[in-house]
Order: structure tokens, then sequence, then C-alpha cells
């Protein structure tokens, strides 16, 4: 399912926090949406789910803008998971997965057999069946995400909104989350637009790149033509050097400023 | 590798659904034999067979009939009915809010009663039975229609804002309601046992006028258990799994409300009911309102019979205030609620 933003100006009441934002995402495209703290990259996704609305320009998700489609629509258009997700300590997994049902039951309805079979599903795509019983607050923060990306699958979206899915995960569940992620768009069709802090795996893992900063797309294209020393430094404020790595990738890695000591 | 255990969706926990049915009959059986005039439990249990099922009379005499059917059972029904209706709604306050010390009375709903209740004892006095429940009602509605008013025109519909706005609306009435006490001496002993609650019927009457409160109330609240589930995850991210939360707490509160204002309209405002049910069912059988919101009915009722038998025995012939036995109670489980729901908290 194609996205397309046109001239999107958003903000939350003191001065617009996007500017102008054109970016279409093609179906089954994965998305990395780049840029320095507050450059815009949530609300950039919340505008995409709809959940807050443009002050001006245009957004379209399958022929239709959010609003057209309505909330209902929308949630089972569009999974979205939030940078810093609230998990009830005292549910088990399993029912929190199921609650990416939601947007497909009726309000009065309860889950059918067949929403418990499409959950089962989702948390062993994602090796996480045996979490099904365990009370969220009993599992390891790489644990949660998986129960997280789960739920989203649950939800049988068509298009995956992530809000910095690895922040607070070590490096390796960092690439385990990553290829599961990658895993999922292999598995079934899923458009995939997600703001991301790290710019190497970010470069590694995404078709493309957008560099918001400061609430405007400053670059666009793939890891070589984004992830440029001079970008990094001139929005960023850092020094960086960007090397290549095996398999056709590049790293950026950060440079201590050099100071002098005399 | 062990097979995992299937994922299995929060259903009712049918086995503790049966132990509360057995406490709320146990407490029922309790509060009709005990009193002055002891029943034998036997023959009432005939009786009460007799009147459902067989044409087997029991050997209770005329007077002990009357005083079973006329007045203990249908106190012990309104007192299983408010008890019920303060579980359930206390439940569903601490889902809709998130909040673990919310109770039904959270928005404002006992001040707003105590306003219209005080207003009818010191304009009318004595002759006020039958205008003080629709005075409590009304009191309590409007009380909360207020708070919802306020938390909406100031920041739309997030919780914070409306239990503030209940904070300030019930110190409101409140104030209102101590500056009519104290120009009214005379009747603050009355105004007073009210507010500390009080089970007292004229035969079936009163059973008659909350029914279909309970009733439409705990049906809507019942409804609404999986979307008080799904509400745990917060306001933002059930708005982004197509959960209406504004209509959803709007209609909850609703309910809630109109079942407690005609609870605390026949009953006067009995606390922490819906304060310790809900949680002490939290603690059994875990946090889905699935489980909490039936289980908290059913606990709710075998609990407030069980306070009221307290209320008119412990004293007797004197009768205690059924908040006194409730906030007896209450108040050290409050604490120990305190220390164990840091978990729901964070």
């Amino acid at each position: 399912m194609s996205i397309a933003l046109g001239k999107v100006t958003a903000g939350y009441g003191v001065g617009p926090v996007l500017e102008e934002i054109d970016l279409t995402v093609a179906t089954n495209e994965w998305v990395g949406i780049l840029g320095p703290n507050g450059a815009g990259k949530s609300t950039l996704l919340k505008v995409i789910a709809g959940l807050h609305a443009p002050d001006a320009g245009t957004v379209n998700i399958d022929g239709a803008s959010p609003a057209e489609h309505g909330r209902p629509r929308m949630a089972q258009l569009v999974a979205y998971l939030p940078q810093n997700p609230f998990f009830p300590e005292e549910m088990p997994a399993g029912e929190y997965v199921l609650l990416g049902r939601a947007p497909h039951l009726a309000y009065f309805a309860v889950e059918s057999g067949a929403d418990v079979a499409i959950a089962t599903e989702a948390l062993e795509l994602l090796d996480a069946g045996h979490l099904a019983n365990r009370p969220l607050g009993d599992i390891s923060g790489g644990e949660k995400q998986r129960v997280l990306l789960a739920r989203a699958l649950a939800q049988e979206p068509q298009v995956l909104l992530l809000d910095e899915p690895t922040t607070a995960l070590d490096i390796g569940h960092q690439l385990a989350a990553l290829e599961m992620i990658g895993d999922i768009r292999r598995e079934r069709p899923v458009t995939i637009v997600a703001a991301m802090h790290d710019l190497s795996l970010a470069g590694q893992f995404t078709d493309r790149l957008v560099l918001l900063a400061a609430g405007r797309v400053v670059a666009s294209g793939s890891a070589r033509d984004v992830l440029t020393p001079d970008l990094i430094r001139r929005h960023y404020r850092a020094d960086v050097a960007v090397v290549d790595v095996p398999g056709d990738g590049i790293a950026v890695v950060p440079l201590r400023a050099r100071r002098s000591t005399g | 590798m062990a097979t995992p255990a299937p994922l299995r969706p929060a259903t009712l926990r049918w086995g503790w659904l049966a132990a509360a049915l057995g406490a709320l009959a146990a407490a029922m059986l309790l509060g009709v034999i005990l009193g002055p005039a002891e029943l034998d439990a036997g023959e009432v249990i005939r009786e009460l067979l007799g009147a459902a099922f067989v044409d087997d009379p029991s050997s209770l005499t005329a007077t002990q009939q009357a005083i079973l059917w006329e007045l203990r059972l249908p106190r012990v029904v309104l007192g299983g009915m408010v008890g019920a209706m303060l579980g359930i709604a206390g439940g569903a306050y601490q889902g809709v809010f998130r909040n673990p010390l919310a109770d039904p009375y959270l928005l404002g709903v006992a001040a707003g009663a105590g306003l219209g209740a005080t207003l009818v004892i010191v304009s009318a006095g004595e002759a006020s039975t039958t205008l003080l429940p629709i005075a409590a009602f009304a009191g309590g509605t409007v009380a909360v229609a207020l708070t919802y008013a306020i938390g909406r025109s100031v920041g739309g519909r997030s919780a914070t804002t409306i239990i503030l706005a209940g904070v300030a609306v019930a110190a409101f009435f409140t104030a209102v309601q101590t500056y009519l006490q104290q120009r009214n001496l005379e009747t603050v002993r009355q105004v007073y046992t009210w507010i500390l609650g009080r089970l007292t019927t004229t035969g079936w009457r009163e059973v008659l006028v909350l029914l279909p409160y309970v009733v439409v109330s705990s049906v809507a609240l019942l409804l609404h258990r999986r979307l008080l589930d799904a509400l745990s995850v917060g306001d933002a991210e059930a708005d982004a799994l197509g959960i209406p939360t504004g209509r959803v707490r709007a209609t909850v509160v609703l309910f809630a409300t109109l079942g407690t204002a005609a609870a605390v309209a026949v009953s006067g405002l009995i606390a922490f009911v819906g304060l310790i049910v809900p949680h002490t069912v939290r603690l059994l059988v875990g946090s889905s309102y699935r489980s909490l919101l039936p289980l908290s009915m059913v606990f709710g009722a075998a609990f407030l019979i069980l306070a009221d038998l307290a209320a008119r025995t412990v004293a007797s012939p004197a009768e205690l205030p059924i908040g006194v036995i409730t906030a007896f109670v209450g108040a050290p489980f409050f604490g120990l609620i305190l220390r164990t729901s840091r978990r729901m908290i964070g």
C-alpha cells in the first residue's frame, strides 16, 4: 500500500514541527526516517497514522486521507508502534498480542477463535510463542520488543509505522529486531516507515533514507546519498567517518573532536 | 522442546465465579437468619425453596415469615444490590481512569448526592423520606455531569483532566453542603447519619426502585469488559488500535454514575466498597476486566450483606452506620493495597 504526503505542515500550536513535507513511499518499501532530536520524526509518523491532523497539505493512504478512512479503518490499515509503548505489567503477553485484533472487532465483540489463531501465528512468527502466558512485567526488553511487533502483526496491517523500534535494546537485540522486521516484510506485503536513530543500522536495513532537519526534508535517497560526513555534520553537528562494511553496506562511525591540550 | 502453552484470551474465571456465588449465598443466608429474632437456617431454606419451587411449607410461624419476607430478605437483597453496584462501578472506574485509587465517588457523585440529601433534610426534615433519594440521585448525577463538562472544556478528554475537574467539583459541592449543615445545626445528626450510610427498607419498595438501575448499569459495564482491558495500554496506544477511547470513557462513566447515584440514593455514602472489593478481586484473579467486573459484583454484594449484618448486630439493639463497618475494615485494607498495587501505579 502506497503512502503519499504533499506539502504537509503540522505542529502543536507554537510554530510548525513539520514544514511542507513531500514524501512518497511505494508499496512494500521500507523507508527510514532520520534526523536529530526534535527534527519532527515522531510527528511525521503520527501524521501518516492519522493520529495527528496536519495543519496544511495532503496525506494519502491507499487513495484516501486518514480522515476519509476514519479511525477504525485506519487502525486496520496501519499499525503504529510508539517510541515508548506502555506494557501493563500484569497482562500476559498473549493477551497483549490479542489487542492487535481490536481494530477488527465490533464495539461490544470479544475475540473469536480466528482472532486467537491470528495472534498465535504472529507470536510464533517472531519466535515468541513460549511467552504467551508470561506477564509482560516478567519478560526482558528484547522479548517485549518481539511481543510488541507480534501485536502489530496481529493487526494484519498493510503499513507498519515504527518510532525508534530499537531504542533501549543492546546491539545484538537491535540487529535481531531489525532482522525480524525484515522477515515480516518477506512474509507478507507491508510498507514500512521507521524513525531511526542508529544511522549505520538504518543504512543497512532500509531501502531508502529520508533525512529530516528542523521539520523539513533535507536529503532523500540511498544510504550512500544520505549518510555523508557533510550532511551529518551539518544537521547532527557531529563529525563522522563513513566506512564501507562487508556486503556492500556502509557504517557511520562517530569521531571525537580533537581538542588542543596546549 | 516442550510445546508452549497455547495463547488463551482472558475469559471469566468460572471457578472463581462459583466461589463468589457460594460466598454470596452464605452471606445471604446469614443475613436472613441472624438478628434479634434468630430464625432456623434449615426452615429458612425450606421456606425460600418452597416459595420458588415446591409447595412444602416450612414450620416458620406467621411472625417469623413476616420477619423473613418483609424485613430481612428485602434488606439483604438491597444490601446485595448496593454492594454489587459499588463493586462493579469501582472496578470500571479504576479501569477507565487507569488509576488504582479510583472509586465510584471519584468524579463527585458522593459530594453531589451529599449536597442533594442535605438540602432536603434541612428544608423538609423528617418528612423527606420520599424526596431524599430523588435529591441525592439528582445531586450525584449533576455533580458528575459538571465534572465532565469542566474536564472537557479545559483539556479535551484526558483522564487526568477529568479527575482533577472531579476534585474541584467535589470540593465545591462539599463546601456548600458543609455550609448548609453549619447553618442548620439541628439537622446535623440526620445529615451525618445519611452520609455514613445505612440500609433501611420499607418492604420491597427500595429494591424495586434500585433494581432497574443496577441491571441496566451492570449489563452496560459488563459489555465494556474487553474495551477496559484495551484501555490498559493508555489512551494514545488505544487510539492507535482504533479504540474510541473518549466514547468508551464517557459511556462507562455514564452507566457507573447512574448505578452509583441510584445506590447512594437508597443507602447513603457507603465508603470503601468500590475500592477494596475490586482490588481484592484483582489480587485473586488478575487484572483482566473480563473476570474483575463480574466477580467484583458478586463479592461486593456478599461483602456489603455481611457488613450490614455486622452493623445491625454488633451493638444490638443499636445500629451502627454501615459506612463505619466498611471503613473500619476498609482503611487497614487500603494500606495493604498501597503496598501491593505498586506494580499497577508504576
